[in-house]
């Protein structure tokens, strides 16, 4: 099988405390159709880095980033969005406050779309996401309400519903649970593995949550000083336990 | 009674001008100095073009284009040399100081040709002051209308997602960049082309016309936010045209008990600072004054 996306030998070095240091440091990943990858490592390990290289927030030092054989690396962030989406930790960074829920949603709706497609023809298709948010008691009616009105939860379930109402090539998840309470996260979690696996998306997921590395997920790969330590693929991944990860950190 | 309809005129064409400003201040959160000098440039350029004898509307879209120009210049140095924004506006606007030098050729000019917007098709035939009401109702007719509509194309959603959250609106494929461009020019040529209004309405251009014009703006925008709080967007700009409104009420009220006019920039200054910290204060009163008892 080909991969989706292939990271060769990524290296990003910044300049701090009078020495160069990597942040990444010689990344070799390959991303395949329907991977479902648990990202682990501790602070500073470079995993935030390594999604800013993909969606090309940050431009690596060295190495090359390919997508269905397509050399991306020096794509900026605009060019990549149209294959590639990312949910934030923060709610805030997600959406757009003065928008209203369906306002932020159709202009997720335009990521990736030929520029004919006016807002005209996206704004036919809002009974869809009626339909759509109805699944999600959270933002169930709430349509016309705007972003800053709603609560960290619902803002973050949005910013999910944009990263996927146009199906996106490779899905990120940068520990888009972490910053809500504990019973919020879970049905965020809940809803982004239903969805994953429904929509057969391939997706990256960094987390800090060892339970949830081990429960969801086909790979998992944990990273320190910005090198892959460990790359379990799924039959490993299957085996796995909890404990198993704590040699890591 | 007159004065009155003046201050209602003043009101209107002034927030033609305050609307400009919210482009910039409010949709795509970007302090922008830049105004300061693109008002008397659209001054200038508006009596400079009306003296050689062209017909005042093309002055003030010759001024309009001028002032998107200066726009051009700020949003230039802020989104692709990356100089900070507040820096970007006033380097801008210290430019422009010259460029209207050299414009007029002097510090000011008196515009003595007869023809201009406040006196065409039958204005002049209407009661004093009523021509400055009449022009502004269309004027901001046309412009309110025009950007209501531009906010709900793709382009205008995409320029209001850029001041709100730059992160989010880049990693939905939007042109950041782009829009900043968008946003700084448009909002500098309305700028612009209130100059030129103002001009005609007062007969003259001078170069440090465009002094404290930014706060005038910004009372406008503040004032109508404070007595219309969490309205939809559309309903924001039309706020803008009461709290500009208001604003000139207030002015003529204070200078009514007697205050020099010389005063007129520090009364302003201090009802903007008012207006800003009026939340603050209403919210203390609440936390202090519950349900009409003093909580200690």
């Amino acid at each position: 099988m080909k991969p989706i996306m292939e990271i060769d030998n990524a290296v990003k070095t910044i300049y701090n405390d009078n020495e160069n240091l990597n942040i990444l440091d010689g990344i070799n990943l390959k991303i395949y159709p329907g991977d479902f990858i648990v990202v682990l490592g501790t602070n500073g390990a470079g995993k935030s880095t390594l999604l800013d290289a993909i969606t090309g927030a940050n431009q690596l030092s060295s190495g090359k980033i390919l997508l269905n054989d397509e050399d991306i690396t020096n794509k900026n962030l605009a060019k990549r969005s149209q294959f590639i989406s990312r949910v934030y930790q923060d709610p805030k960074l997600g959406t757009s406050p003065r928008m209203t829920v369906a306002e932020n949603l159709l202009l997720a709706q335009r990521r990736g779309l030929p520029r004919r497609l006016r807002l005209r023809h996206l704004k036919e298709n809002l009974p869809k996401f009626e339909d759509f948010t109805s699944d999600l008691p959270t933002l169930d009616n709430r349509l016309n309400t705007f972003t800053e009105k709603l609560s960290g939860g619902q803002r973050q379930t949005l910013s999910f519903l944009m990263a996927i109402i146009q199906k996106p090539e490779l899905l990120l998840l940068d520990e888009h649970t972490a910053a809500l309470d504990p019973q919020t996260s879970q049905e965020l979690m809940d809803l982004t593995d239903k969805v994953i696996k429904e929509k057969n998306l391939t997706s990256l997921m960094v987390t800090h949550n060892l339970s949830e590395a081990v429960k969801y997920g086909n790979r998992l790969i944990v990273l320190k000083k910005g090198q892959i330590i460990l790359d379990l693929d799924t039959e490993a991944k299957a085996k796995l336990k909890e404990k198993d990860l704590l040699e890591y950190f | 009674m007159n004065l009155f309809v003046s201050t209602i005129s003043q009101g209107l064409i002034w927030s033609v001008m305050a609307i400009g400003l919210f482009i910039t201040f409010r949709i795509l959160d970007f302090p922008d100095m830049t105004v300061e000098g693109a008002f008397p440039l659209g001054a200038v350029t508006t009596v400079m073009f009306i003296q050689h004898g062209m017909n005042p509307e093309l002055a003030m879209l010759i001024a309009f284009v001028f002032g998107c120009l200066a726009g051009f210049v700020t949003a230039f140095m802020y989104a692709k040399m990356h100089i900070p924004s507040l820096l970007a506006g006033i380097l801008t606007m210290t430019g422009l100081y010259s460029v209207n030098l050299r414009i007029l050729g002097k510090a000011n000019m008196s515009l003595t040709k007869p023809d201009n917007v406040f006196n065409q098709f039958g204005l002049d035939k209407l009661p004093t002051n009523f021509n400055g009401i009449f022009l502004g109702i269309i004027l901001l007719t046309i412009i309110i209308f025009l950007l209501t509509v531009f906010l709900n194309t793709e382009k205008g959603q995409a320029l209001i997602a850029t001041g709100d959250n730059e992160t989010m609106a880049a990693s939905l494929g939007i042109n950041t960049t782009s829009m900043k461009f968008i946003g700084i020019m448009i909002s500098n040529g309305i700028v612009a082309l209130t100059g030129g209004l103002i001009a005609q309405q007062n007969g003259f251009a001078d170069v440090n016309m465009g002094i404290g014009s930014i706060v005038i703006g910004l009372s406008a925008i503040i004032i109508g936010e404070v007595i219309y709080p969490n309205v939809p967007l559309s309903i924001r700009i039309i706020t803008i045209v009461i709290g500009s409104i208001v604003y000139r009420v207030i002015l003529m009220l204070v200078l009514q008990l007697g205050f020099n006019t010389n005063d007129l920039k520090l009364i302003s200054a201090i009802i903007l600072a008012l207006c800003l910290a009026l939340p603050t204060i209403r919210a203390q009163f609440f936390k202090t004054f519950r349900n009409g008892v003093k909580v200690k």
